[in-house]
């Protein structure tokens, strides 16, 4: 790996994450505060290729806050800092000169759907068209496939032309999903995308995740314990800007645990 | 259980003084309209001369055999409104997209307690500094005999418009939620990008709206222009042609006129086309704006 997130990887042929490989994201004393006040405090681990990592956590614990530090947000974000590093494929997220193609290289999916004030087509194909896409063939490809793998396209490829905003607020997420997909990311950040969901349509998103992890790196941060054992195959646990610890998820949710908090979050004793 | 209390008749008396608010706004509009109408009527339905109105330069009311020509009037008003909107509107937009999307701290409370204040000077300070200032500046840069006309009174009334202009724009830019900036730059959207795709289509009615009412302005100024402008009656070939507006004339006209003669209603009749305008502009706008909102 040379440079960039945006070099192509060789796909491996079974699903599941690369241990062996280097991560895609090496995390160091990462400590974040708003206006001096800490909101994660000297965290340090990995995540790995094709893997799903699940963030788990009470209110407060600084996953978000996390997940807007790796593709960079907190430039938006006033009185946000960052200390510590964060590499992405090996490369610090502050060293990038072009800060708007690392985060055209990672999809966000925030809890609450944010349609742009853009039709249902123009949302999906926001991202293709910012890359330079403008053949409408190939737009038309992008939107449909993205829209089918959100498991949308058929509630919606009547009206593409109407305005996102219109969709219930379960179809929007699935909007946004799509549209995090429209940008082909190398890495997915979920936070608590299921919030606005009914369970059924979560079901399927879930499954849609589990396919894309032969594809990209997903880091899903969940307030489902249940959604991080079916999905995550390791499970961080924060707690008030603590990492408490880092575990196969399978172990964390069969007790082998390091500290007694995470099983008594786990079975539901926080929060 | 069921009884009417104190909140049951707020609600009652707030719905009331509300209604009453939102209707009297509509019976003065109305009042206005049947005024200048009722006052141009006579004139309108007697010596007025539609094709003359329309086509003829001659506004000669107070000749023996008068004629009333309004045609360099119509002129006057529009070549200076659209000199001043030429102005105006990019720099009024500009200076809104700073405020609203650059400038931030003390900056940019400082920039709109500014942009605010500059809104508040009367118009006839405008007119001031038209002739005082512009005059002569016009006259040495561009080495002519005469600074007041469209080239004036377009600039000062372009000043004058651009502040209101600005804050109306500002505000609309500022009503875009902050999601949608986030949600598209999380796409990789450079600055530029969330600003023309996002930020300005969502804001557009407002951003519309701003410019209307800055068109408006020019349309309805009538000290400023009347000052600047030469106030002489003449079809501009050049920006440095005197022209004279609708506004103008009736403001310059009307205390020397008989109350009811045939002056006085064709100085309301030109009341009758301004109102007439600013109304077709404004309905226009509103089809546009559901037209764009329908798609
Ligand atoms: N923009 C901000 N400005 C100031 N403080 C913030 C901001 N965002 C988050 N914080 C603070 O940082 C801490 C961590 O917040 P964060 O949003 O990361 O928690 P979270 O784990 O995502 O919680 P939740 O499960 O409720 O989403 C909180 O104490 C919060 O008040
Ligand atoms: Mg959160």
């Amino acid at each position: 790996m040379v440079d960039g997130v945006g070099l192509a990887q060789p796909r491996p042929s079974s699903f599941g994450p690369l241990y062996d490989g280097p991560p895609i994201i090496e995390v160091r004393d990462l400590g974040i505060s708003y206006g001096g006040k800490p909101a994660l405090r000297d965290a340090s681990f990995d995540i790995y290729r094709h893997e799903i990592f699940g963030i788990i956590g009470p209110a407060n614990s600084g996953k978000t806050s996390f997940l807007r530090a790796l593709n960079r947000m907190d430039d938006f974000t006033t009185g946000m800092e960052v200390r510590g590093s964060i590499h992405i494929n090996g490369k610090d997220v502050n060293d990038w000169r072009n800060l708007y193609a690392l985060r055209s290289r990672i999809g966000v999916v925030l809890p609450l759907p944010v349609g742009l004030p853009l039709s249902v087509y123009d949302n999906v194909a926001f991202s293709p068209r910012l890359r330079g896409i403008r053949k409408k063939a190939q737009l038309d490809e992008v939107v449909e496939r993205c829209l089918t793998r959100a498991a949308l396209w058929d509630e919606v490829k009547d009206r593409l032309g109407s305005l996102g905003s219109l969709l219930s607020g379960g179809q929007q997420q699935r909007l946004t999903i799509a549209r995090a997909l429209s940008q082909e990311p190398e890495l997915l950040l979920l936070d608590e995308f299921s919030i606005a969901v009914d369970p059924v349509t979560t079901m399927r998103i879930e499954d849609v995740l589990k396919d894309l992890r032969s594809e990209l790196t997903i880091v899903l941060v969940t307030n489902l314990v249940q959604q991080a054992r079916r999905l995550a195959d390791r499970t961080a646990f924060f707690l008030t800007g603590e990492l408490v610890e880092i575990g196969a998820t399978e172990d964390l949710f069969e007790g082998n645990v390091k500290d007694e908090r995470t099983t008594g979050y786990i079975e539901g004793r926080y929060g | 259980m069921d009884r009417r209390d104190a909140a049951w008749y707020i609600d009652k008396v707030a719905q009331w003084v509300v209604f009453v608010g939102g209707i009297s706004a509509i019976v003065f509009i109305v009042g206005i309209f049947v005024f200048i109408t009722k006052e141009g009527l006579d004139f309108v339905l007697g010596p007025l001369n539609l094709g003359e109105f329309f086509t003829s330069i001659a506004w000669r009311p107070t000749s023996n055999n008068p004629t009333y020509g309004a045609l360099a009037l119509i002129v006057g008003t529009a070549s200076v409104t659209g000199f001043a909107m030429l102005l105006s509107v990019p720099l009024s937009l500009g200076a809104a997209l700073f405020i609203a999307e650059f400038a931030t701290g003390k900056t940019r409370e400082v920039l709109k307690v500014l942009v605010e204040m500059l809104a508040a000077i009367p118009s006839v300070v405008w007119g001031f500094v038209g002739m005082s200032i512009m005059h002569p500046l016009i006259m040495r840069i561009f080495d002519v005999p005469l600074g007041l006309g469209v080239l004036n009174a377009g600039l000062i009334l372009g000043l004058m418009a651009a502040p209101i202009m600005t804050t109306i724009a500002e505000d609309a830019l500022k009503a875009v939620p902050d999601t949608y900036r986030e949600a598209a730059e999380a796409l990789g959207a450079t600055r530029w990008e969330v600003i023309f795709k996002v930020v300005i289509p969502a804001s557009r009615n407002g951003l519309l709206a701003a410019v209307l009412l800055g068109v408006g302005r020019g349309f309805g100024e009538t000290m400023a222009v009347l000052m600047a402008s030469g106030h002489a009656i003449n079809i501009p070939t050049s920006p440095f042609d005197s022209v004279r507006a609708l506004t103008a004339t009736i403001a310059s006209e009307l205390g020397d006129t008989v109350r009811g003669g045939d002056h006085w209603g064709s100085l309301f009749t030109l009341g009758i086309l301004l109102f007439v305008v600013t109304f077709v502009i404004n309905l226009t706008a509103d089809i546009v704006v559901r037209g764009i909102r329908k798609k």
